[in-house]
């Protein structure tokens, strides 16, 4: 599809046929034919540059529109087939948007000291649902679903944005900074789009363990932009890494909307310029997402190359409780996208037209899970913080001499003076031994 | 040193008559012989290899008993620009012994998710001049991976591999030596060796190290240092500086090429100026090996550290401010550093830039007479 919607839109390429037809094999040399190293293309005497304004696009799958009805023509979703899987994957973007509205708020309120929600972008949870538990996913920081869908505890998630002594981080990181070994996700980390070229070099290791596994790494619009996205795309490529690169393009990278990110046709242009198949597909339609992301894998790992996906979606929330997007975006599109077009409402219409749902289930599971989740949140709040002492481990896999001695100095500072550190008396004790 | 051959080689069928070829024959980078040492008779039978031949049996060690291992970097399938990698990939196959396309951020951070992944990486970067595209991934990912996800990830299976230093006519971006700002990565290691032997105990140490390892090789040293290096593998220590010769009166403190210079500094300072020095080579500079040195300087009471890489916040400094603040009633002098200067690295004035034998023994002349 992709082929012929590029044929058919680049005027005045009447050679275009022959760009993407199959490369020659044993061909003897023929001066009609380039003979440039890795060549696979005709000469033209035709000038005519590609312009990329008249490219109408690659186009979004979908099956399933805003009114929660099944497209005109569209065939059954894999995932409308299983009713279990479908409650289980609203019941959880419900659980993440509400565990997102009492975090959220929670940091408004001072106690936690940052946060992101993944407001609009639920629909990853369908995206993680496709996935064998065990393809390990690299991540930027607006994936939560996928740790929820996982089976991530609620309070686990907690425990890390109050860096306390159940924190599988130890106390080390910002809120949201989630990662399990258990639910194979990788911790996520700041920088954007490091991760990327990490995916590909982990797919390669999965490639030569043989252990029928894939990699997948999500990114945004905006990080997309960074050399590692490059980088990452063209060694997947080049080196026949089954990694499944997900875009979750939501039209902002903090206050930058994406006419000002890129002049191209989105990042799914760019798959193809790496010599990855790839597609763009409705991600605010789970079904849609659901179908997309089997078909993606079943592609890397048979194929043992790459994919990219660009999921296009909305993001309804500010970019984080540092953010205020009212300052740059108006209040009119917001209500379209909350009103309209997210992953919740549309699965949710969907479920209902299926007499799967109704509005009683509804009221009722979301009080279920707020009151599951204000619970969890009450035991994350009061415990303790780590001991202090933890600051110093795990930076070698052996503490060496040196960083020993400043961990020695810093216990017997704390302990002479503790009457200047009253909050001390929130942390587990400097004296517990390590 | 090896500079003049290697100019020599080139001049080739050029050059006319001797008279002529003496005229123009100039001698670049760093002055010294280079001294073969020889490796503990324990570790079995050796064979003579110079210093890129040792970084390859490590490899060649490392791809036989490990199966996860892989090495990769740019031009490493044909053999390496530095021939550190010939033959491997017939031996091996083309799956663990490969080209890169050319992104150092791309190698870096590929090998950093192949490490997490569990299994054994070696990366090069084809100059360490080059390294910086890659400074990101080291610096905010691979010496923080462990410690950031409470030890549920880490990358410790990764050693990066790169050549450093003044080759004689490298100029800027052929001769730097990076490791200062390595050094200030808590989280990783940085080991740099002073010849074969310990260039293929060092490497294969940083292998098997369960920190992400950073191992930058001596480029001048790739031929003209030749020893009998065993052919099974072995292990040096990582973490600990070694005295290579006892003295009274001075520590020298180099590491690498340094080490070299260092030695002929050492002969003349007791031939001219009657000064007995003790030499240390760290091999390790994070995290390095504080006993060895105060131990040493407490001993001698003066203190002269030699590094190629500028002044100003390179290496010595860390050393320098540690050997004051640990030696300080010891000291009969203030500590010096000799290094290159604040400048990037020059062409045509390389031998005026090094820290080379007359500099280094006109700082010994100053801390004896202070």
């Amino acid at each position: 599809r992709l082929r012929q919607s590029l044929l058919g839109r680049l005027p005045g390429l009447s050679n275009a046929r022959r760009l993407l037809s199959a490369p020659p094999s044993g061909m003897p040399p023929d001066d009609e034919k380039p003979m440039f190293p890795g060549s696979r293309s005709s000469f033209t005497t035709q000038l005519d540059f590609i312009h990329p304004e008249n490219f109408e696009g690659i186009p979004v799958y979908r099956l399933v529109n805003r009114r929660g009805d099944l497209v005109d023509g569209a065939p059954e979703p894999t995932l409308a087939g299983n009713k279990d899987l479908c409650l289980q994957v609203y019941e959880t973007m419900l659980q993440l948007n509400i565990m997102d509205k009492i975090l959220y708020d929670s940091q408004r309120q001072g106690r936690i000291s940052f946060y992101m929600t993944s407001f609009g972008e639920e629909g990853i949870v369908a995206n993680a649902a496709a996935l064998n538990p065990n393809d390990l996913v690299f991540c930027q920081y607006r994936e939560s679903g996928v740790l929820m869908q996982r089976g991530m505890e609620l309070e686990r998630f907690m425990d890390q944005c109050y860096s306390n002594d159940s924190d599988m981080n130890r106390g080390r990181q910002m809120p949201v900074h989630y990662g399990s070994k258990d639910h194979s996700f990788v911790t996520v980390s700041s920088p954007l789009a490091t991760q990327m070229p990490q995916a590909s070099g982990a797919a390669y290791a999965f490639k030569r363990m043989q252990n029928g596994l894939c990699v997948v790494c999500y990114f945004g619009d905006g990080s997309a932009s960074e050399g590692d996205a490059h980088a990452a795309l063209n060694f997947a490529a080049t080196l026949d890494c089954p990694v499944m690169f997900v875009c979750r393009n939501n039209g902002y990278a903090i206050s930058t909307p994406t006419s000002d990110q890129y002049r191209g046709d989105g990042i799914a242009i760019r798959g193809p310029a790496f010599g990855i198949p790839t597609v763009r597909v409705d991600g605010n339609d789970v079904f849609a997402l659901y179908e997309v992301t089997q078909q993606a894998r079943q592609l890397c790992l048979t194929e043992m190359r790459p994919t990219l996906i660009e999921m296009m979606t909305y993001r309804l929330g500010h970019h984080s409780t540092s953010d205020d997007s009212s300052a740059y975006r108006s209040v009119d599109e917001l209500s379209f996208w909350d009103r309209e077009d997210n992953p919740i409402i549309r699965m949710r219409k969907f479920l209902t037209k299926r007499g799967w749902w109704s509005d009683e289930q509804e009221t009722a599971t979301k009080q279920a899970i707020r009151k599951r989740v204000l619970q969890k949140f009450a035991q994350a709040e009061k415990r303790l913080k780590p001991n202090p002492m933890e600051m110093f481990s795990d930076v070698w896999a052996r503490m060496p001499p040196r960083l020993r001695q400043q961990m020695e100095d810093t216990r017997r500072h704390l302990e002479a003076e503790t009457s200047h550190y009253p909050e001390l008396k929130n942390y587990k004790p400097i004296a517990d031994v390590e | 040193g090896g500079s003049c051959r290697s100019l020599a080689a080139r001049l080739g069928p050029v050059c006319l008559d001797a008279a002529s070829f003496s005229r123009r024959r100039l001698s670049f980078g760093p002055q010294f012989v280079y001294t073969p040492e020889s490796a503990d008779k324990s570790l079995g039978e050796t064979s003579r290899m110079n210093l890129f031949q040792a970084v390859t049996s490590a490899l060649d060690n490392t791809l036989a008993n490990d199966p996860s291992a892989v090495v990769f970097g740019e031009d490493v399938a044909f053999g390496g620009v530095f021939r550190c990698t010939v033959g491997l990939k017939d031996k091996y196959g083309k799956d663990r012994v490969f080209n890169t396309p050319l992104s150092e951020q791309g190698i870096v951070g590929f090998a950093i998710g192949h490490a997490v992944a569990g299994a054994t990486t070696v990366a090069e970067i084809q100059f360490g001049d080059y390294i910086f595209p890659a400074f990101d991934q080291i610096a905010n990912e691979a010496s923080k991976y462990r410690y950031r996800s409470g030890n549920h990830f880490n990358c410790g299976s990764l050693t990066v591999r790169a050549p450093i230093g003044a080759v004689g006519h490298g100029a800027l971006y052929h001769s730097q030596s990076p490791e200062g700002f390595f050094a200030h990565l808590p989280g990783i290691k940085v080991v740099i060796p002073r010849g074969p032997i310990q260039a293929k105990g060092l490497l294969l140490a940083c292998i098997n190290d369960p920190d992400p390892c950073f191992y930058f090789e001596p480029k001048i040293l790739y031929r003209s240092a030749v020893e009998d290096v065993p052919v099974n593998g072995y292990v040096l220590p990582i973490g600990k500086a070694e005295v290579l010769i006892e003295g009274s009166d001075v520590t020298l403190i180099g590491y690498g090429t340094q080490v070299h210079v260092l030695r002929e500094v050492a002969r003349l300072a007791q031939s001219e100026l009657g000064v007995s020095c003790e030499l240390i080579d760290m091999r390790t500079i994070l995290p390095f090996d504080e006993e060895t040195v105060y131990a040493s300087v407490c001993k001698t009471g003066r203190c002269l550290i030699a590094h190629e890489a500028p002044l100003t916040g390179g290496f010595g400094a860390e050393l320098a401010a540690s050997v004051q603040e640990h030696c300080f009633l010891n000291l009969e002098a203030p500590v010096r550093r000799v290094a290159g200067h604040d400048t990037p690295f020059p062409h045509i004035f390389e031998n005026f830039y090094l820290p080379n034998q007359r500099r280094c023994l006109a700082a010994i002349k100053d801390l004896i007479g202070y």
